[in-house]
């Protein structure tokens, strides 16, 4: 009975592997693998679906003409010329200004969360904590929620606050429109988006200068470091290496995402004179307003193009040899 | 150098470095900087909180005052009371954002801890590639492909569900990212020990790793939160139906249209939604930032 049963498996088994070749591989991996994928795969569904699958269709779009009522029509190289050499709004005002943008609130923000990330750590537990809660506290703010409270300190009459102390300090004769004059709605933008950066890096640069082993200080000071400045230079940035590259990726993204700001201060796009036009904005305004999503698709793919540049040069600049 | 020496030589050093265990001397010199900047943080929050309260002769006084002198309730119950356009209450608005907030908050934190743990804890071909794309995504804006989003969203039949609320949000790059880094540092002896008792795969991730990976889901947690609670995207492109809109959508309404925050009975209204909108957010963070800090500490990119 037994060696029947046994002699049965075995001419199951060589039936098995013989129907189909592949079988044993296939065995050996749903046991040593699919376990992992199966984990894997609702996040891997929705990763595809919202955030790869955008991607691509982004890429092939940006190589068609398509209003949205039509089917796309293939259009080769067409819009990134038209971008590089016919929109003059682009050249003019958009990439200019997000350069600026970028430059200021990019590095700007960057270093000011360093720093303050660095001070927090010199202090004992409790201060500590509160103050990092008041510093964090800006970047829990919904960009409508803050529109509410910026719009009002810079309101163009005189009752608008900033309006109203300066005309008491007698510093302006009359109220100012800050949010619709060009000189000054760039600055209030920055402004606004470096009060509001200290985000995820920021909590992971300080959590980073606090992992650090004080006895490497102690190391150091016998090596002959004797200030601050040098503490900082060649202790306290090597060992936090990978929070400061986590930190900067962070806040690469996060100065291409405030584009919104300008069109929310200003309550318009594309804003006054396109002083405060950025990429974001760009998109949104030939994408949603004038419906031509190929030529959106186009800056779309710049824009994502420019954030893994600037990604990778911080890469250069942060990461690790291995 | 005798111990004795040796100690009381960099004993100051101890005081002044980092993460000192009290008050010294040396530290006023931080404090003193550190406080305009904090003061400079704290305006607009504070102008948040006692905006909401000022009654309409204090909301446009002349000249305009920054602290509310006599507090009233009254923008609060004029919000509550006030229909929107179509007939719909603030509080189907406010029952919208929380049932999504709940639901995607539960629902990102399984589906991201369970792939945080494949990539982590178990041995496959495409290990390294799938985090490393998933690293790219963290350089990801969602606002240069929205156009795209928007044809999928669309082609799926997702438009106009309460589904589309929830979807989009579960795939948090930013999230798995730290929980990855947060199951690194579970040793694999742990993990191996479960399997020789005999654990099954379903039962070590429920078992072991959730629980000890509780900082990193209240980080996640608060992460999705401060997305889902402050999206107004959502509303504005894929939702027609009023009934299908969140509280932040209504804010929009408030704060961008000629009818609302211009309009005098507008700002009062305004600003105390600003405050509903801000306050969920600072409560939550308080309650779970020692959670968040001791995330972070894993945060390193290499």
């Amino acid at each position: 009975m037994t060696a029947k049963t046994s002699e049965q498996t075995i001419l199951l088994q060589q039936k098995s592997s013989w129907d189909w070749p592949f079988g044993k591989a296939l065995k050996k991996w749903v046991e040593k693998e699919s376990g992992a994928y199966a984990f894997l795969s609702m996040y891997a569904l929705m990763f595809i679906i919202f955030i790869v699958v955008p991607v691509l269709v982004a890429f092939f779009l940006s190589f068609t003409f398509f209003d949205t009522i039509q089917f796309p029509k293939f259009n080769g190289l067409r819009n990134y010329i038209v971008l590089l050499t016919q929109d003059e709004i682009f050249m003019r005002y958009v990439l200019p200004n997000t350069i600026k943008f970028a430059v200021i609130v990019g590095p700007g923000g960057y270093i000011l969360s360093f720093l303050l990330a660095w001070i927090l750590a010199q202090l004992p537990k409790a201060p500590r904590t509160v103050l990092a809660l008041i510093l964090y506290s800006p970047s829990m703010t919904s960009g409508v929620a803050m529109a509410v409270v910026w719009k009002t300190l810079f309101s163009g009459d005189q009752n608008g606050y900033l309006n109203s102390i300066l005309l008491g300090m007698s510093v302006i004769q009359e109220p100012i429109q800050w949010l619709q004059s060009p000189q000054y709605l760039m600055t209030i933008m920055i402004i606004v988006t470096l009060w509001s950066s200290m985000g995820v890096g920021f909590l992971a640069m300080l959590a980073g200068i606090l992992e650090i082993n004080p006895e490497l200080y102690e190391a150091g000071s016998l090596d002959g470091i004797s200030n601050r400045f040098q503490e900082i230079i060649h202790i306290t940035i090597p060992s936090m290496k990978p929070q400061m590259l986590f930190g900067a990726v962070m806040s690469i993204v996060a100065t291409f995402q405030a584009g919104a700001i300008g069109v929310t201060l200003s309550g318009g796009n594309p804003t006054p004179q396109y002083a405060g036009q950025l990429i974001v904005n760009h998109i949104e305004d030939f994408g949603f307003l004038r419906y031509e999503m190929g030529y959106a698709a186009a800056v779309s793919v710049a824009l994502l193009l420019m954030v893994l540049l600037f990604s990778r040069l911080a890469n250069r600049l942060f990461g690790s040899e291995d | 150098m005798s111990r004795k020496k040796f100690s009381s030589r960099f004993s100051g050093i101890r005081n002044r470095g980092i993460n000192p265990q009290g008050f010294h001397t040396s530290q006023i010199k931080f404090y003193f900087f550190l406080l305009p900047l904090v003061i400079f943080m704290l305006l607009p929050i504070i102008f948040i909180f006692s905006h909401a309260f000022k009654p309409p002769d204090e909301l446009f006084a002349y000249p305009p005052r920054f602290f509310v002198v006599n507090p009233t309730f009254k923008n609060f119950t004029d919000l509550f009371a006030k229909l929107s356009s179509s007939g719909i209450p603030v509080s189907r608005y406010l029952f919208n954002s929380v049932v999504i907030t709940i639901v995607t908050i539960g629902a990102s934190i399984l589906v991201s801890t369970a792939a945080a743990y494949a990539l982590s804890k178990k041995r496959f071909k495409l290990k390294k590639a799938l985090f490393a794309i998933n690293t790219v995504a963290l350089m990801f804006v969602p606002i240069a492909v929205t156009i795209p989003r928007f044809l999928i969203i669309e082609k799926l039949n997702l438009m106009n569900t309460f589904l589309v609320h929830i979807l989009p949000g579960l795939a948090l790059p930013v999230g798995l990212f730290l929980l990855k880094q947060f199951i690194d540092g579970i040793p694999d002896e742990v993990v191996e020990a479960a399997q020789i008792d005999g654990a099954s795969d379903v039962g070590i991730y429920w078992r072991i790793i959730l629980p000890m990976i509780k900082p990193a889901i209240a980080t996640i947690a608060i992460l999705t939160f401060q997305a889902t609670w402050n999206n107004a995207d959502i509303s504005t492109l894929y939702i027609n139906s009023e009934s299908l809109k969140t509280f932040a959508f209504y804010l929009t309404t408030l704060t961008t249209t000629t009818a609302g925050a211009n309009a005098v009975a507008g700002q009062g209204i305004a600003a105390a939604a600003s405050l509903i909108m801000f306050l969920p957010n600072l409560i939550i963070f308080i309650l779970l930032q020692s959670q968040v800090m001791s995330t972070m500490s894993h945060s390193g990119l290499k």
